[in-house]
């Protein structure tokens, strides 16, 4: 056949597009001032595309349970933990995390775990959304 | 005033912004003609290699994971059949079907990908979209089965981190069916469609001596009629127990030329052969017991046991581009003495130069694109012609490949 994808792309003019349009339909000029009229409630945000279960996403720490066995800095493939030595605890640098979630695979005492955020672009590798303590 | 014509040379590479594995070719060019061409390795050091004898075996797999994208779970997955071997582990039977359905669902990810990027070179852009559309689905089950859509993070030493429960089998059986339901689409607008004939048969044309003698490795040696494939040669996982064959381009058509028409069609056949595989195991798991998917659950016990070790071992697999090879060595140390890689693109990267003489500039894309879609090293080409210097950017390359399909029309 000559022109094979003829029917294909005639049909997808009456379908959907297969984007999903995040955050908005448009992209906004100012990022800063959309999010701004979202928490005002003067714009609707559309969601992101959902994410199935036991999906990677920011490391979440309890650190009531932490006992400070160091394991999981000894398994972080990038080094992304750091050990406090006065309170025995962990500091975790999501600028630096994989989301391999190893370290979640070997707590002893299971005091980490993945969370579904997964957006966590930032301009400050040091701010205080990407560290976890 | 000399009438006498000259070649003049065009160089490509070696550094790109977007070069995956920077890589340079020299073409002698005589009007649209390429006379010869040249390759130069070896610019490309990220010290990956010696990173990893300053880790633990569990932490290099992360590292082994991001030698490619594409491939990202292929080396992983034979840097720990390296060290399984080294220290003797023996991998439980459900983690092997687990591990052939994570390397066969890589597979289709990957052919796909390439199918769309090769439609891309030649100037035929909704198809590229269309198998992208295919792609993402597989990116879905991906996502599903691993929790990421491109760092898999699946592989374990001695098993697979996750396993496949049978309230996962639906999206599964689900995805399975899209694939084929659309495979079929697929396979008419690849195989049946003029515009992939004209440019695809008796172009870029590798035979099968040329095959054996420059060790050519996956689709590519498939696709001029050399029979290897390392699951079934040397099977690995569970590929020993699981019905399926060569896929060379004389199943389809009764003929082998070794051109980029028979490289569509081999990794077009082994999508469709990827999707059986996934079912044959499916239905194998459904028949064995849920619980042991790794050899030693605990990794700090694991990491105990891998410090003893000392011998080496190499892990050999089928990655989606062909035989992917590491090398590991242990000394009764925490970090490996030595870990040594060898992808499959090293290999196919010598048959460009049969492929590509005698045939024109604007098939550079395509051909170069037909072995392994890491091709990026024709985004630009710088042209030397009588002293003066000027630049043919990916676009132009791309414009003219455009043009080709155009004029054949």
């Amino acid at each position: 056949m000559k022109f094979s994808m003829i029917p294909q792309v005639l049909g997808q003019m009456f379908k959907k597009p297969f984007t999903n349009k995040f955050p908005a339909k448009y992209a906004p000029g100012n990022v800063t001032g959309f999010l701004n009229d979202v928490g005002a409630g003067k714009a609707a945000i559309i969601p992101p595309v959902e994410t199935p279960p036991k999906f990677r996403g920011k490391i979440q720490y309890d650190k009531e349970k932490c006992i400070g066995c160091k394991l999981c800095i000894k398994v972080c493939p990038t080094g992304a933990i750091e050990f406090k030595p006065e309170d025995k605890k962990i500091k975790i640098y999501l600028s630096r995390c994989c989301f391999c979630s190893q370290c979640n695979d070997i707590c002893p005492v299971q005091c980490l775990s993945m969370s579904k955020e997964f957006l966590l672009a930032d301009t400050d590798k040091y701010s205080k959304d990407l560290i976890v303590e | 005033m000399s009438t006498q014509k000259t070649t003049y040379s065009i160089p490509v590479g070696p550094i790109h912004p977007a070069l995956k594995e920077p890589v340079m070719f020299e073409f002698e060019i005589d009007g649209e003609r390429i006379v010869d061409a040249q390759v130069y390795l070896g610019h490309v050091h990220r010290t990956v290699e010696w990173s990893a004898t300053r880790r633990n075996p569990v932490q290099i797999l992360y590292l082994a994971e991001r030698i490619c994208g594409i491939c990202s779970y292929c080396h992983p997955m034979s840097f720990a059949l390296a060290v399984e071997r080294a220290a003797g582990i023996e991998v439980p039977e459900r983690a092997e079907y687990l591990r052939v359905i994570q390397a066969e669902l890589e597979r289709i990810c990957s052919h796909i990908l390439w199918a769309g990027v090769a439609a891309h070179e030649i100037g035929f852009d909704s198809v590229l979209f269309l198998s992208w559309q295919m792609r993402e689905k597989a990116l879905d089950m991906t996502e599903y089965l691993c929790g990421n859509r491109v760092t898999k993070a699946i592989t374990m030493i001695g098993g697979v981190r996750r396993d496949i429960t049978k309230d996962m089998f639906p999206v599964i059986n689900e995805g399975l069916k899209f694939f084929k339901d659309n495979f079929e689409k697929l396979r008419k607008i690849y195989l049946d469609d003029k515009t992939f004939k004209l440019r695809s048969q008796n172009c870029g044309i590798l035979t099968k001596e040329d095959a054996l003698k420059l060790c050519a490795v996956g689709p590519t040696a498939r696709a001029s009629g050399v029979k290897k494939d390392v699951r079934i040669d040397q099977p690995y996982f569970a590929f020993e127990e699981l019905d399926f064959d060569y896929v060379t381009p004389d199943v389809l058509t009764g003929e082998v030329n070794g051109d980029v028409y028979d490289r569509i069609i081999v990794r077009l056949l082994e999508v469709k052969q990827s999707i059986d595989l996934i079912e044959q195991c499916v239905r194998h798991i459904s028949g064995i017991p849920e619980g042991e998917i790794v050899a030693e659950p605990k990794v700090n016990k694991l990491l105990v046991q891998l410090k003893k070790v000392e011998g080496e071992g190499v892990g050999r697999m089928e990655a989606p581009r062909g035989e992917v090879i590491h090398y590991v060595k242990m000394v009764g140390q925490e970090s490996p003495y030595s870990w040594k890689v060898r992808a499959p693109t090293y290999n196919n990267i010598l048959p460009w130069i049969p492929m590509l003489k005698g045939e024109q500039i604007a098939d550079i894309p395509i051909v170069a694109a037909s072995t392994d879609p890491c091709m990026s090293c024709t985004n630009r080409v710088g042209i030397v012609q009588d002293g003066k210097k000027s630049e043919l950017t990916g676009e132009d390359l791309h414009r003219l490949s455009v043009e080709k399909t155009r004029r054949l029309m």
